[in-house]
């Protein structure tokens, strides 16, 4: 097999997606109503680059995995509880905020100044992860511009699968229009990889790698460096939840061939 | 008054897709003086197809490197007609291939970037972006001081552009192909070999996991439930969206519907597609109702529970009946 692969895996936490989001706007711009108090999760896209990155690092003995989170302390301290089980990684924190509401260009920049400040990474190693989208602001913007700034050009987006070849090039499949996959080869890292779901499910709770990520999780979250989003240059003019309520008509108690004529017609209907 | 630049890519015969020209309404609607910037192996059909449009200037990057959607490729491309354009704000489709290339070239020109925009309007002159957040749980209207101001725009939220072709000037636009490593070998089907997501289709049929349950007669019937689902889709051309639980069970190996994969998947961490019409069978929760089917205008429901809380207040029209039964009468009408 190739050269061990050094994976930065860039991915922050949002509000369970249960929870109901109410937007409310202050001073300092939108943000949720109790955002403190919500529960949060890993976003599920940035938990699919996790865990893909934590796949591929078992099967290249000596590569090594990091996640990059900006967010709240407090709440990073809570979400890694459990993601700390899932798959073994060194944590670099950052404080500040994970709202859907903050720019990013200024959070890509204090992705990019951490990752630059991590000791001993090889750039000619590296292969920068994350998800395509977030379920907070849904950008698909951020690791472009991390990438831009780390002076990477081969970059992927919407990957549901990456093979490292024994050569060392990758072989990635790509979301594109109509449900298909762009295939595409990159020689060698380094690469940027905004993960859709890839094809691995979600690992169980090892609480013996849990154990050994808190170890270096805790004083990670305790050197966190507060990363201040000012959001300059934005400006909300209005944040609103949907209104729409339809008037549902239930039809009850019709033979199924008679409910199949409506919908024939409906769906005929310009 | 904001200068536009529209960016489009051209299709491998040298013309705009429609998501192009729904782009170029949104840019037209704006005001201000327009000029539309191409990228792709040619770009004189694409030129002269909208040449009515009005655009006072038409650029262009033009060779066999920037035919393949590739990042380092696309954005070298896009930064050139940018900077030869010397807009404040440019304009371009949500295709797979500018979500990819775009906002590093933001970067690169110091400039800020929005996606997904949902809605672009001009309001005492300057321009507002209307985008949603958190999945599609909360609309917000912004706009931006910094200049260039890239938008892209979710296919679907305007009306394409129509109007007279004719023959336009275009300016080449000189650029070097930059060094890459990457090289596009070509594209993958569904392992099902069905197409079942059709971005344009008037229709969206969304499945959920009461396909894949037992059913009156005690028993599982997912063969049947893929005859009945692929033949509704080829009869109605329909697109295929799929609830989270039922692309999961999928993912997981179970005997279920074979062809469903996370593409299908509508909802929270699934796609918000666009379509006219949706009808959804055999669902139950809020992703496929709510989320999933957010920006579908008219909506129906089959589900045998007639209390479902999710198709109440988010259908129009609630079927409560058999999906298998009523779907085989609709195929059988449709000569499926």
């Amino acid at each position: 097999m190739s050269t061990p692969l050094q994976i930065v895996v860039c991915g922050s936490i949002v509000p369970d997606p249960l929870q109901t989001l109410e937007p409310v706007i202050g001073p300092g711009g939108p943000s949720l109503k109790n955002e403190m108090m919500l529960p949060a999760v890993l976003d599920p896209w940035a938990g699919h680059a996790l865990y893909e990155a934590a796949h591929l690092s078992q099967k290249m003995p000596g590569s090594k995995v990091w996640l990059v989170s900006l967010g709240p302390k407090a709440k990073l301290q809570q979400v890694m509880m459990t993601v700390a089980q899932k798959a073994p990684f060194e944590l670099v924190a950052l404080d500040g905020p994970a709202s859907g509401f903050t720019d990013s260009f200024e959070t890509a920049a204090a992705l990019a100044a951490a990752i630059e400040g991590i000791a001993g990474l090889d750039r000619a190693r590296l292969l920068l992860f994350g998800g395509w989208e977030s379920a907070s602001r849904g950008a698909g913007s951020t690791l472009q511009m991390v990438g831009e700034r780390l002076g990477i050009a081969e970059q992927f987006q919407g990957v549901d699968q990456l093979t490292v070849r024994d050569d060392g090039s990758l072989e990635i499949l790509e979301r594109v229009e109509g449900g298909r996959h762009q295939v595409s080869t990159c020689s060698a890292p380094p690469a940027v990889l905004g993960w859709a779901t890839g094809h691995l499910p979600e690992p169980r709770n090892n609480p013996q790698v849990g154990m050994v990520n808190m170890r270096a999780v805790m004083p990670a979250l305790q050197r966190a460096r507060a990363a201040g989003i000012a959001n300059a240059g934005l400006t909300f003019a209005s944040v609103s939840l949907p209104k729409q309520q339809r008037e549902t008509r239930i039809v009850k108690n019709l033979p199924a061939e008679e409910i199949a004529r409506e919908i024939v017609a409906w769906i005929a209907e310009e | 008054m904001d200068t536009i630049l529209l960016l489009a890519h051209t299709e491998p015969d040298g013309t705009l897709a429609k998501p192009a020209l729904e782009a170029l309404s949104a840019a037209l609607a704006l005001g201000g003086d327009l000029t539309i910037g191409l990228a792709g192996a040619a770009a004189q059909p694409a030129a002269d197809q909208v040449a009515g449009c009005g655009a006072a200037r038409f650029l262009a990057v033009t060779g066999d490197a920037f035919a393949e959607p590739r990042y380092s490729t696309d954005a070298a491309a896009a930064e050139a007609l940018c900077r030869a354009a010397g807009a404040s704000m440019a304009i371009a489709p949500s295709t797979s291939r500018w979500a990819r290339a775009l906002p590093g070239v933001a970067y690169r020109l110091g400039g800020r970037i929005d996606t997904h925009a949902a809605s672009l309007a001009a309001r005492n002159g300057a321009p507002e972006v209307t985008r949603w957040f958190y999945r599609q749980r909360m609309e917000a209207v912004l706009s931006r001081s910094q200049r260039p101001w890239m938008v892209l725009l979710d296919p679907g939220s305007f009306a394409p552009w129509s109007g007279p072709a004719g023959t336009a000037e275009v300016e080449a636009v000189a650029l070097e192909a930059p060094e890459t490593r990457t090289a596009v070998t070509g594209v993958r089907a569904p392992q099902s070999g069905e197409q079942t997501i059709r971005p344009d289709a008037k229709l969206l049929f969304v499945a959920g996991a009461g396909w894949t349950k037992k059913q009156a007669d005690g028993a599982v019937h997912s063969a049947e439930a893929e005859t009945l689902i692929l033949g509704f889709l080829r009869a109605a051309k329909a697109s295929l969206g799929g609830s989270k639980s039922l692309v999961d069970l999928s993912g997981e190996g179970e005997a279920v519907l074979r062809f469903m994969t996370h593409l299908n998947q509508v909802g929270q961490t699934g796609s918000t597609p666009r379509h006219p019409k949706g009808l959804s069978t055999c669902c139950h929760g809020e992703e496929p109702h709510v989320v999933g089917w957010r920006f579908i205008h008219e909506r129906r429901a089959i589900n045998l529970d007639p209390n479902c809380g999710w198709a109440r207040g988010k259908a129009d029209v609630l079927y409560v009946a058999d999906a298998f039964e009523v779907m085989r009468q609709v195929n059988r009408l449709l000569g499926s």
